[in-house]
């Protein structure tokens, strides 16, 4: 076993675990945060998208030992006060880019993410960026659109854009 | 983008339009595009996955499973396994032989249909790669997986049964001691060898439609717990009360003593239309071990032993006249199996036994289908479940006809196709479509596509002998959903009707509560019900919940799959608050004081014919639940349920045109531009509709490009992974410019019709008809799916197929 410290949403744990843990499963099976879900077991599906340290990981190919002293910041932690939405968030909603759901918490963490790069991508950029985040339900194209509608908002709105990332500091 | 119709614009304007979103006022709630209720808990993460279930006590448990496609089982050792710290038991299946039962098959389509038992852990034979052969119980997720190491088993091989043509042939190696021929369906109409004898044009093709594994996103995941008396099984299925009674019916635990849920799930496609073997041992060991049980599958696993989709080998043989008038049309299928008969198994090539003849008039009809065993996963209900195969043989027929006879495929179709002034119409496949416009479909799609300018570009093209060649594909489909009228599906030996339950209770707030049979899992009931029930009482869209997928709360459904959520379960809603209303009425009448005779209710309010005289709905709901003064003889409550039972299938169509870039040199293909037309007839939310519609192409277009399911020579399975298995991503598909026609059903008093396996049925082929139309000049006349680039390069380069 190996202690551990580690920040997810802005809330700080100290955990023993094994040095084979998944992050993913320390977060959903330790730390109740089973908003991030899994999706396959090859880190190809994208579902299990946190940001670490700011960028998006996929959470099932980082092991929990890896992230001592650490800030995670889940799907869960997005929201500021846990109501007032990100603008990538609400896009989804207003573009209905999520059917069944399982694959948003992760395409909305890549998305933030990309617009770290790239504030204003094109469609093609924005189909590329997500290449590792796979939808079953959407065929994409809601996708498209929420990002570049979240990626406006954002630009109208740094405040708003920053909240997810800042969130573990302000809590 | 064209310059003619640019539908894309109208529809992302909608989408951007937030505004839109609420109906203005005065407005109908049915039409609006409504933001979903479903989508706060889903894109903040407080979703309620299976696999999020954690109990006190609670169990983990994993599967070891076959290695080979087929072998006898003679050894299994646990007791390695048992002596593990954390490990709670260890079971084969010949412990568990005794109380498992066998998986149930609701669909025997023939009298003397070979039924073999299926032991949800296997006992003595395996008879596929991936079978189950023993489980072990642990404390937590990692000591199950490291636990599976420490199970011995011994395995006699057997020969792996793979090939549907070799295993029907004399002297074949049998997957079951009753040979591998499951059952031949037939069934035909009108005089088919009239109808080919002299005809003057007959075409005969061979299609393989491949092997798919539906890979929904969210896992299988499986909870069991009991008190010792009473059961609860938390299941990622789309179909929470069909698994109740079968679940019962497989393990002896009665009906009453269970309790079935379906929490949040993430995506079905038909691959949760299933009573798998995981569920039934999963209640067993909660029984056995008084603990609660959790088993959650990883994507290879599930790969293996998720039910697949499709894989069919097509024969097909069309005849017509010189000018294109079809005559008649044959079909003679193998369905491949797989090693057991799963719920619906045998029925899925059943569903296309209807559909052959798509949207178009002939004389005469003739089908054979013969179920075959192999040793490969059991195929069962991907999204839309013979129908799609159907479609695709018809839409691929009907283009190679055109190229026979130098037709534009477009024109071919409208020689043959129902006018609109023919609804209704009795099909050769004996189905009456109830309506539908194919006319304005295509013509709508032809253009928002600008079909003629990209035919000039195509002749341009070929003229000039450019490497990268321009295809157009067309797909005209309809296809029959809203499963289904309950006589039809006795008369097919289904085991089951297809009716819909619902009830709608007001509370004495005002408030409204739906509780629907219906168990949604991405399709947005709670949302579209809500707009139904808004409207039907006059009630604001906020003020209703819709309550869904728990046998205890929703103790009456037929569930989600085969688009029938909507024209099904949805006009149930409707019956339901028609039935509030009348209780209402009643009522409303005793306190003004009038006759019900003279009391009408319009925009939310029971009025007193001709006077101002009036009680809102709420105002009589809250009177019902005081219950101070009711007329005599009725009850305080205007709580009300019905039960739907369809009298016609739903008959949805529409116009795909797909154009791809091919590139003669290297096989690679891009869609440069997809135009879906659908008519769904009315639609309750417009941006529901269209993401189903996307959805489903997606799937469609994955099928015609990039997914197989492939089983080596031993057959072991190839694409466990979804490195193996190409799903495709957002760079690997294109935008999809949607629009409707909107013709309505006559069948139901909302005029819809399905939406949710459109997209699929209807992209396939259209987007090889698009490949195939490209390589016209090489000689090509069929790409076999998946088209990938080495496929296409081959048949460019192999001067056909
Ligand atoms: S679960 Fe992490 S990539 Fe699929
Ligand atoms: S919304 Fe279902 S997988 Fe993306």
């Amino acid at each position: 076993m190996t202690r551990i410290n580690v920040t997810v949403d802005g809330v700080t744990y100290e955990e023993d675990v094994e040095p084979r843990l998944l992050l993913v499963h320390l977060l959903r099976d330790r730390l109740g945060r089973t908003g991030t879900p899994i999706g396959c077991d090859t880190s190809n599906c994208g579902a299990c998208t946190v940001m670490l340290e700011g960028r998006s990981v996929k959470s099932c190919s980082v092991l929990a030992v890896q992230v001592d002293g650490q800030d995670i910041v889940t799907v869960e932690g997005l929201a500021s006060g846990g109501t007032d939405w990100h603008p990538m968030q609400r896009a989804f909603h207003e573009e209905h880019a999520l059917q069944c759901g399982y694959c948003t918490p992760g395409m909305i963490m890549a998305a933030i993410d990309l617009l770290k790069d790239d504030p204003d991508p094109s469609d093609e950029a924005i189909r590329k960026g997500l290449e590792g985040n796979l939808c079953r339900c959407t065929g994409y194209t809601n996708i498209v659109r929420a990002v570049r509608r979240g990626a406006h908002s954002m630009s109208q709105d740094p405040e708003a854009a920053a909240a997810g990332a800042r969130s573990a500091e302000e809590l | 983008m064209t310059e003619e119709i640019d539908a894309g614009m109208v529809a992302r304007r909608i989408a951007e339009d937030g505004d839109l979103s609420e109906p203005a006022p005065g407005r109908n709630e049915v039409g609006a595009a409504r933001r979903r209720k479903e989508d706060a808990r889903l894109v903040t993460g407080r979703t309620r996955w299976t696999d999020n279930i954690q109990l006190p006590g609670m169990l983990y448990v994993a599967f070891v499973r076959s290695p080979m496609a087929h072998a006898r089982v003679t050894r299994v050792d646990t007791s390695a396994a048992r002596a593990m710290p954390g490990v709670v038991a260890a079971l084969s299946g010949a412990d568990l032989a005794g109380e498992q039962g066998s998986l149930p098959c609701a669909w025997p389509v023939t009298e003397d249909i070979v039924l073999p038992d299926h032991p949800p852990m296997a006992v003595e034979e395996v008879r596929y790669a991936g079978e189950a052969v023993a489980c072990v119980i642990a404390t937590d997720r990692y000591k199950a997986a490291d636990a599976l190491e420490a199970v011995e088993v011994d395995y006699e091989p057997l020969p792996a049964v793979l090939d549907m043509v070799k295993a029907l042939e004399e002297g074949s190696p049998k997957v079951h001691e009753a040979g591998n021929r499951s059952y031949v369906w037939k069934f035909g109409t009108g005089d088919v060898d009239a109808a080919f004898r002299d005809a003057p044009v007959v075409i005969e093709r061979t299609y393989v439609q491949q092997r798919l594994i539906p890979s929904a996103m969210e896992p299988r995941a499986v909870v069991a717990e009991t008190d010792g008396d009473f059961f609860t099984l938390h299941s990622s299925t789309q179909i929470p009360h069909i698994l109740r009674i079968m679940l019962a019916q497989v393990t002896g635990i009665p009906e009453h003593k269970l309790r079935v849920v379906a929490p949040d799930v993430g995506g079905g496609f038909g691959s949760k239309l299933q009573v798998t073997a995981e569920e039934v041992i999963l209640l067993l060991l909660a029984r056995r071990l008084g603990k609660p049980v959790k088993w959650t599958e990883s994507r290879s696993e599930g790969n293996l032993t998720v039910h697949h989709g499709r894989d069919q080998i097509q024969r097909l043989a069309l005849a017509a006249d010189a000018d294109g008038r079809l005559r008649g049309l044959r079909v003679d299928l193998l369905a491949d199996m797989g090693a057991y008969l799963m719920l619906v198994t045998p029925g899925i090539p059943i569903l296309g036994a209807f559909m052959y003849n798509g949207i178009y008039k002939m004389d005469a009809y003739d089908f054979t289908c013969t179920g075959v065993f192999t040793t490969k996963m059991p195929t069962d209900a991907y999204r839309g479940a013979g129908r799609p195969e159907a479609t695709f043989a018809i839409e691929r027929l009907m283009d190679e006809l055109a190229d026979e006879l130098s037709l534009d495929p477009v024109d071919l179709r409208r020689r043959n196709w129902i006018g609109h002034e023919e609804f209704p119409y009795t099909t050769v496949a004996n189905l009456t479509y109830d309506s539908g416009n194919y006319e304005a479909a295509t013509d709508r799609a032809l253009a928002v596509f600008g079909y003629d300018k990209l035919r000039a570009e195509q002749a341009d093209r070929r003229e000039r002998g450019e490497p990268v060649q321009l295809g157009i594909g067309v797909s005209t489909y309809t296809e029959m959903c809203g499963l289904a009228p309950s006589r039809v599906l006795g008369s097919l030996s289904y085991g089951a009707g297809g009716w819909e339950h619902a009830s709608v209770r007001m509370l004495p707030t005002g408030k409204v509560e739906v509780v629907t049979g219906t168990s949604p899992h991405g399709q947005g009931h709670e949302t579209a019900w809500s707009q139904i029930v808004a409207d039907a009482l006059s009630v604001p869209f906020d003020d209703v919940s819709v309550i869904h997928g728990d046998t205890s709360s929703s103790h009456k459904g037929m569930d989600t799959y085969g688009s029938r959520s909507l024209v099904v379960g949805g006009i149930a809603v409707v019956q339901a608050c028609d039935k509030v209303k009348e209780k209402a009425r009643h009522i409303a009448a005793h306190m003004l004081e009038a006759s019900p005779d003279d009391v009408e209710f319009a925009g939310g309010t029971f009025r007193v014919r001709g006077t101002d005289a009036a009680k809102t709905i709420q105002e009589v709901a809250l009177a019902a639940f005081a219950a101070h003064d009711l007329p005599p003889g009725v009850e305080a409550s205007l709580d009300s349920e019905a039960t739907f039972d369809p009298e016609n299938f739903s008959y949805p169509h529409g116009t795909h045109l797909c154009a791809v870039e091919v590139d003669t040199e290297t096989g690679a293909t891009r869609i440069r531009e997809y135009v879906a037309v659908d008519d769904v007839g009315n639609v309750v939310n417009p941006m529901i509709v269209e993401g189903q519609v996307h959805g489903g192409i997606a799937q469609g277009v994955a099928q015609a490009l990039f997914e197989e399911a492939v089983y080596d020579a031993e057959g072991n399975l190839l694409t466990t992974t979804m490195a193996d298995y190409l799903l495709p991503s957002a760079a690997d598909l294109p935008e999809f410019t949607t629009d409707r026609t909107e013709t309505p059903a006559t069948s139901n008093p909302l005029g819809v019709k399905g939406v949710g396996e459109a997209g699929t049925i209807a992209s396939t082929p259209a987007v090889v008809n698009a490949i195939v139309d490209a390589l016209r000049p090489f000689g090509v006349k069929d790409v076999p799916m998946p088209c990938t680039p080495e496929r296409v390069w081959r048949a460019v380069h192999g001067g056909g197929s």
